[in-house]
């Protein structure tokens, strides 16, 4: 057992180390701004929701509230590059930093709460952030900030000419995502939240610190939402409280990992890749009438998938490897 | 308004403690409500207050049929149920929405003249709107049958019977497919009243629901999940807290109150009010 474990974690690797690569390669072949687009949104989701998923997947600790890092990332940002010329690099790290803060200050309260009574509490914070910023009026209250063009520079992080720049820096957050995902897999840490996830009680009997190892995952979590939240922030070059702290973007984080396999490596990455083309593409083909047709299909697909795979497309995998094993 | 917030949380209460289902398509079936309203009255000129019982009804088939085409379902999955049910009854409500905007465009509509409609009452010496105290009276008479109906009749009491123990009503003939069918049926004609009400002094649009959703978990949340009578009292709770961080803070900001106290309340109380679990 622990010999496959090992090796399918060493298969895991490579696999990645070979998608990344074959990905790096791709906007040799993509020229088409509109796909780039979409590849870029991929990418970022997909490192959203592998950040989620550490907190949420393998802790166990399902959080509809992620928007809140989300936003905070992309406000430290922006904030700091708008007001005191700080470079977004230096404001993603603080906005991360700050993002992992609070998300300790807020663990110390919510972790006592369980099942339905956590999730609500992580909606309901995400929600007072949001009407804060709204109402936030340095902050530029429900105006937001645009960002102001100072010619494309990566010392700047800004490019305007070519999206190619934000690519690789999306398909570089995923990997590290990723990565922090694969390495903490097999880590005490990683143990301890399945453990925490599984049975409270019994990880907490065998010592496990369950408090500390919920911290451990939001602070985690938070952190990686954040840069993501900076990275967004700076692709748009422009933000308002809705468009980087709405309930939506929470959704967004969980939805792939969910559909994908919640709790598993690759389950956000597969999650991703098949749900952001899909609610890009059903939106500007068919959901240009206004008539809410990429609605209908967008909820449906998601209705049927939760309903036929439990388990995520990931479970799709594992069931024909397990066929094949028994054979 | 608190007691309107009640009656909408009641229906979210009933069908959590009757199978520990969140719906998350709760204000979907608000805002279904609110249109079936507006369509007796523009088509029909029904007034909304007595097309109520009606709407009330046909939301008792619709909440019945989700559970038997979606929920039913949901409530197999073996593994992550949890998930299975959120996104689900998610997606159900992403469904809805686009259904309605299909249906009956993203435009804003109201009911012009109801029988109701911006008159107000005077009740010594302070000025009521008459819409807001029938539907705190509808909601009042809304509970009491359904305090009696749990508590006093058989299908309350095999409601009752299958919370407890899904397994073991089915040896006493009772078919739980049955008893959740016409729970759900039962929480969706509680938020269609709701709705009912609703449609006289509110906006109507598709995702009209989403607003007031949030507000519903908290309050059945507050209340504590698994008691009805806790959402009731939490929606009291609700509607007054609004109404005094109303007069604190900045209009925009009056939802904030609500969820600080239900942060609050559940500090301190992590299993809400009136919670059992």
């Amino acid at each position: 057992m622990d010999k496959t474990f090992a090796a399918r974690r060493r298969r895991d690797l490579i696999i990645a180390a070979v998608l990344a690569a074959l990905a790096a390669l791709a906007p040799l072949l993509i020229k088409d701004v509109y796909v780039q687009n979409i590849l870029i949104l991929t990418l970022m989701y997909a490192a959203l929701s592998q950040s989620w998923n550490i907190l949420s997947g393998y802790c166990g600790q399902i959080s509809l509230g992620h928007a809140l890092y989300f936003g905070i990332g992309a406000y430290t940002t922006e904030l700091l590059f708008t007001k005191f010329g700080v470079l977004p690099w230096f404001g993603m790290l603080a906005g991360g930093v700050i993002a992992a803060v609070i998300a300790m200050g807020l663990g110390y309260p919510f972790f006592r709460l369980r099942g339905h009574y956590f999730v609500i509490a992580t909606i309901v914070i995400a929600e007072i952030g949001l009407l804060l910023f709204q109402n936030w009026e340095w902050a530029g209250a429900a105006m937001g900030i645009t960002i102001p063009v100072r010619g494309d520079s990566w010392l700047k992080f800004q490019f305007m000419r070519s999206k190619l720049p934000y690519f690789y820096f999306a398909l570089a957050l995923c990997s590290l995502a990723w990565f922090v995902t694969w390495w903490l897999e097999d880590s005490k840490w990683g143990f301890w939240w399945r453990a925490v996830k599984d049975n409270p009680e019994a990880a907490e009997s065998l010592g496990v610190v369950v408090f500390n190892s919920k911290m451990g995952a939001a602070a985690v979590s938070a952190f990686l939402v954040a840069v993501g939240g900076a990275f967004y922030a700076q692709f748009l070059a422009y933000i308002d409280p809705e468009s980087v702290m709405g309930f939506q973007f929470s959704l967004l984080m969980a939805l792939p990992a969910v559909l994908g396999g919640i709790g598993t490596l690759w389950g956000p990455v597969l999650g991703a890749a098949i749900l952001i083309p899909m609610t890009e593409l059903t939106r500007s083909y068919i959901g240009g009438s206004g008539r809410g047709v990429d609605l209908i299909v967008y909820g449906a697909l998601i209705v049927l998938i939760s309903l036929a795979l439990p388990q995520g497309l990931v479970s799709l995998f594992s069931r024909t490897k397990a066929k094949g094993a028994t054979r | 308004m608190g007691l309107l917030y009640g009656l909408i949380a009641v229906g979210l209460a009933l069908i959590f403690g009757l199978m520990d289902v969140v719906n998350f398509a709760h204000g979907e079936f608000l805002m279904i409500a609110m249109y079936a309203s507006f369509f007796l009255f523009a088509f029909f000129a029904i007034d909304p207050l007595l097309s109520a019982p009606l709407v009330a009804a046909a939301l008792f088939v619709f909440g019945a049929v989700v559970y038997l085409l979606v929920v039913r379902f949901a409530m197999r999955a073996k593994a992550n149920a949890g998930m299975v049910q959120i996104f689900s009854t998610f997606g159900l409500a992403i469904v809805m929405r686009g259904l309605a905007q299909f249906f009956f465009t993203p435009d804003y509509r109201s009911i012009p003249q109801s029988w109701l409609g911006g008159k107000t009452i005077s009740v010594a010496g302070i000025f009521l709107p008459e819409p807001q105290l029938i539907g705190a009276l509808v909601s009042i008479a809304a509970f009491a049958c359904l305090y009696f109906f749990i508590h006093r009749t058989d299908f309350g009491r095999a409601l009752e019977a299958t919370r407890e123990d899904p397994g073991a009503v089915a040896l006493v003939g009772i078919d739980k497919n049955r008893v959740f069918a016409l729970g759900w049926g039962l929480g969706a004609a509680l938020v269609g009243l709701a709705g009912a009400i609703m449609a006289v002094f509110f906006y109507i649009y598709p995702d009209v629901g989403a607003s007031f959703a949030l507000i519903a978990y908290v309050t059945v949340a507050l209340g504590g999940f698994g008691s009805v009578f806790g959402a009731f009292a939490g929606g009291i709770i609700v509607g007054l807290v609004e109404a005094v961080t109303a007069l604190v803070l900045p209009p925009s900001l009056k939802s904030v109150g609500i969820y600080a106290v239900y942060l609050l309340v559940v500090f301190i109380r992590p299993r809400g009010l009136f919670g059992s679990m």
